[in-house]
């Protein structure tokens, strides 16, 4: 398996699903040769080799290399100076990936493997690589496309890279059916080339005591509507400030909290100021762990207002705090939830209107949270490990 | 002898459209949708009355003039009746042509298909009666069966429909209240003197409404003989079958191509040819009938769902805040003595709405959501409590307007006597509580 690092040095959801897939499958009777780059330092396979020190079917092989999840060319020129002068790396972005493919060739041909399982873009070269040595079925994960990262204006480059793999793969897996759509109709994939499998969570990691924060705020009768994400395009950080600006003109006893960075950060801070709401945005940072939890059981609802979200597992994570969520109708997690408001992301008032009735209503916020938690309860890692463990065997099954 | 009873019930709400936040204070019009959506009432009611009321109305005809011995009962809900004069008068003159027979009989409900009972005695009386004057209106009869909104019944509202001087009412025969007994008797409630409870027999009943096309049922398809041979089956060990149901089984939940109309085309003939087999109406099963025993509901009984209970209406707490909401205002509402205003409130009342804000099923997409206009509870109730705002706004404007005119009379106190005319709708509108003689019971609210 080609994947990507894991919390607690992730920066987005696909640490996370790699994460809880892996312990999943580890669990059951699938041996992962896990492989991953590893970044200045190596403290990710430290980790690692602590999260999974009892388990024995799990293996980890790690590649040196600058890239990970949501790296720019620009992020990566600048790692690159950063480096020591010993160490070798690709010229630029394009390079790095390349370069790490090559060095999967070596991985593929010294471990023994049934099926090889990519991770994302970043990883599809190497996936390639792998196979073209071993001969053995190709499966690529889809997390998101680069048509949800840049809310539709692709670079042409990564869109090549995942097309090639796309194409090159023996079996697509998407984490949702919007994902599966994105597939289909930009990449020139048939529908039943593509599975769907939905993402999950961790139950047990949500259910410990922590004392409550922002009881203050709280105490002032204030009710609190909360944002997680990167603030990214793709994630609609600006149609929240659009909303948070038409909820306040209604309701000006709520407080909205950003937590998260990214590259739209300083802009979205200027626009929140721009529109006079500077101090009914608090900007909370890159928030992670109990802190975040925290964050989440504070707040009366948890918004996401995704341009295009092939899933959001940060709803999941709110809904598991007992959290109401709203999240836009181009969610992947939209079509595994019942209980929970869905509003289009461009539908500000709609979004405006939900979030007015939800401060305003003890009973909306109480039936949403209550009935919202456990109609996740059945969102598992364990059920998607399930998934990915019959098309392995299907796979398999089909190469003899 | 087995006496059969056909009632049907008539229902259509008037579906809030979708309402925002943003629209408190500006659009007071709260029915009017006109999208294509499920909550354009007129839509609504064209489309039924194509696939069910038209074509059902004009088979009933047909076999009330080919059976004499035939006969059948309605409710109509008085927002039902109300949506027939706006938009489909054809509709009501084809239930007026039936009614003419002789041989329809119609029941009493609560004009706006409320739980009015559970909250405000006061305004249930006041529905009823509106209902009742409707009826006499439309039809020229006066109803002496009382059926409550969704067959809600308990030994309350038995006694308390006894004293508006009602000598039958209908409620479920529900399993768990009659125990070994059979519902194919009459009852009477515990502490009552003459009123007749009528119990829907429901498994007879749900093999038409609800399993006729069902090709997973072991019985399908439901022929009229084979349904015959149940009903016979009853002569010797009960006296009446009663099937009660929703008249949209006919053509709108049964489908025509289900075969629901030759069903019923068939089945009076073949119901008669057995000698000891007859029609009756709710009414004249009570006046041939002595109550074997007693039914006693402590607990409110409905014909909803497998539990039978109100928990289609009030389970969750958005239902109860909503319902708790509307209710508060009644004073409020009054005092505006404004007919807008009133009718508004009431026609909120309509149990519909908190049906849709049921999540008792909601993920497993059945019944409920089949019968949701709205694609969540969750839009159902912002739309309600959206509507509540601006309903409170009017209400508050009104007073508001009072306070200032009065203090205005009373600067001019020499000037003019009052103003009469607001006196005068006042009246009319909080009136009808004397004209119907009823004690205050000392019964206990469950």
């Amino acid at each position: 398996m080609f994947g990507w690092e894991f919390p607690p040095h992730n920066s987005g959801g696909l640490g996370m699903a790699c994460y809880g897939l892996t312990k999943s499958l580890s669990r059951s009777e699938v041996s992962v040769t896990f492989v991953l780059p590893k970044k200045l330092g190596g403290l990710e396979h430290d980790f690692m080799k602590i999260v999974f020190a009892n388990i024995r079917n799990i293996k980890f092989r790690s590649v040196t290399s600058l890239i990970h999840p949501y790296i720019t060319s620009e992020l990566y020129d600048e790692y690159l100076l950063k480096t020591p002068e010993n160490e070798i790396y690709g010229l630029n972005l394009f390079d790095e990936v390349r370069r790490y493919g090559l060095q999967a060739r070596v991985i593929a041909a010294e471990e023994e493997h049934d099926v090889i399982h990519a991770h994302d873009w970043l990883s599809f070269r190497a996936g390639m690589e792998a196979k073209r040595i071993s001969g053995k079925p190709l499966i690529v994960h889809v997390h998101a496309t680069e048509f949800d990262r840049t809310a539709g204006h692709p670079n042409q480059y990564i869109y090549e890279e995942e097309r090639r793999g796309l194409h090159a793969a023996d079996c697509i897996i998407a984490v949702s059916q919007h994902t599966k759509n994105v597939i289909v109709e930009h990449y020139g994939i048939a529908p039943e080339a593509i599975m769907v499998v939905h993402n999950g969570i961790d139950h047990k990691d949500y259910r410990h005591e922590l004392p409550a924060a922002l009881s203050n705020i709280r105490a002032q009768g204030k009710k609190i509507v909360l944002f997680v994400g990167r603030i990214t395009i793709q994630k609609g950080p600006d149609y929240f400030i659009k909303v948070a600006k038409r909820v306040l003109e209604y309701d000006p006893n709520v407080l909205f909290i950003i937590s998260g960075s990214g590259d739209m950060e300083h802009q979205i801070i200027r626009l929140a100021s721009d529109m006079g709401l500077g101090d009914k945005i608090v900007f909370a940072g890159f928030v992670r762990g109990d802190e975040l939890l925290k964050l989440y059981r504070a707040a009366d609802l948890y918004v996401m207002p995704s341009i295009s979200e092939p899933f959001g597992l940060t709803a999941l994570e709110a809904l598991a705090n007992g959290t109401p969520i709203l999240v836009s109708k181009q969610s992947g997690v939209s079509e595994v939830l019942t209980h929970a408001l869905k509003s289009d992301f461009w539908d500000v008032d709609d979004m405006a209107d939900k979030i007015i009735n939800v401060v305003g209503s003890n009973a909306l916020r109480d039936t949403l949270g209550e009935l919202g938690a456990k109609d996740v309860e059945h969102v598992t890692w364990e059920s998607a490990a399930g998934k990915c463990t019959q098309i392995y065997e299907d796979i398999i099954n089909r190469a003899d | 002898m087995a006496s059969i009873c056909f009632y049907f019930q008539v229902h259509q709400p008037y579906r809030i459209k979708k309402y925002r936040i943003f629209d408190v204070g500006h659009d007071h019009e709260y029915f009017n949708d006109r999208s294509d959506r499920d909550i354009n009432n007129e839509k609504i009611l064209h489309k039924v009355a194509g696939k069910c009321y038209l074509p059902t109305n004009k088979l009933m005809l047909e076999l009330l003039e080919k059976h004499p011995e035939f006969k059948i009962a309605y409710s109509f809900s008085g927002v039902f009746l109300d949506q027939l004069e706006e938009f489909s008068p054809e509709t009501l003159i084809s239930f007026q042509k039936l009614v003419k027979t002789g041989r329809v009989e119609i029941l009493d409900e609560t004009y706006y298909h409320s739980l009015s009972f559970l909250y405000s005695k006061d305004e249930f009386v006041r529905q009823v009666e509106l209902h009742r004057a409707k009826v006499k209106k439309l039809f020229g009869v006066t109803p002496k069966v009382f059926r409550n909104t969704e067959l809600i019944y308990n030994n309350e509202l038995a006694k308390y429909v006894e004293e508006m001087g009602y000598k039958a009412i209908l409620a479920e025969g529900a399993d768990h209240l009659l125990g070994w007994r059979s519902p194919n008797f009459v009852y009477k409630s515990p502490g009552t003197t003459s009123i007749k409870t009528l119990l829907k027999n429901y498994k007879l009943s749900d093999d038409i409404a609800f399993r006729f096309s069902s090709k997973s049922w072991e019985e399908w398809p439901l022929t009229s003989e084979k349904f015959t041979q149940w009903v016979n089956n009853v002569n010797g060990n009960g006296n009446v079958v009663n099937l009660f149901m929703d008249y949209e089984t006919f053509g709108e939940h049964q489908w025509e191509d289900t075969g629901i109309f030759d069903f019923m085309r068939a089945l009076p003939g073949e119901i008669l040819k057995h000698p000891d087999n007859e029609f009756l109406t709710p009414s004249e099963v009570a006046d041939k009938y002595e109550a074997v025993g007693e039914f006693d509901a402590h607990n409110y009984v409905s014909w909803a769902d497998v539990e039978r209970d109100l928990s289609a209406w009030l389970s969750n707490t958005m239902q109860h805040e909503a319902i708790n909401n509307i209710y508060a205002l009644e004073a409020d509402v009054f005092a505006t003595g404004d007919v807008k205003i009133i009718e508004d409130w009431r026609k909120l009342q309509t149990s519909d709405h908190f049906y849709y804000m049921c999540t008792k099923w909601f993920s497993d997409g059945d019944v409920h959501k089949y019968f949701n206009p709205y694609d969540t509870p969750y839009e159902a109730f912002i739309a309600y409590n959206n509507v509540i705002h601006d309903l409170r706004l009017r209400i508050e404007e009104k007073k508001n307007k009072r306070v200032e005119s009065k203090k205005l009379s009373v600067a001019k106190k020499k000037t003019t006597p009052a103003k009469k005319a607001v006196v005068k709708v006042a009246k009319t509108v909080s009136a009808p509580k004397k004209k119907v003689a009823v004690k205050k019971h000392s019964v206990t609210k469950k």
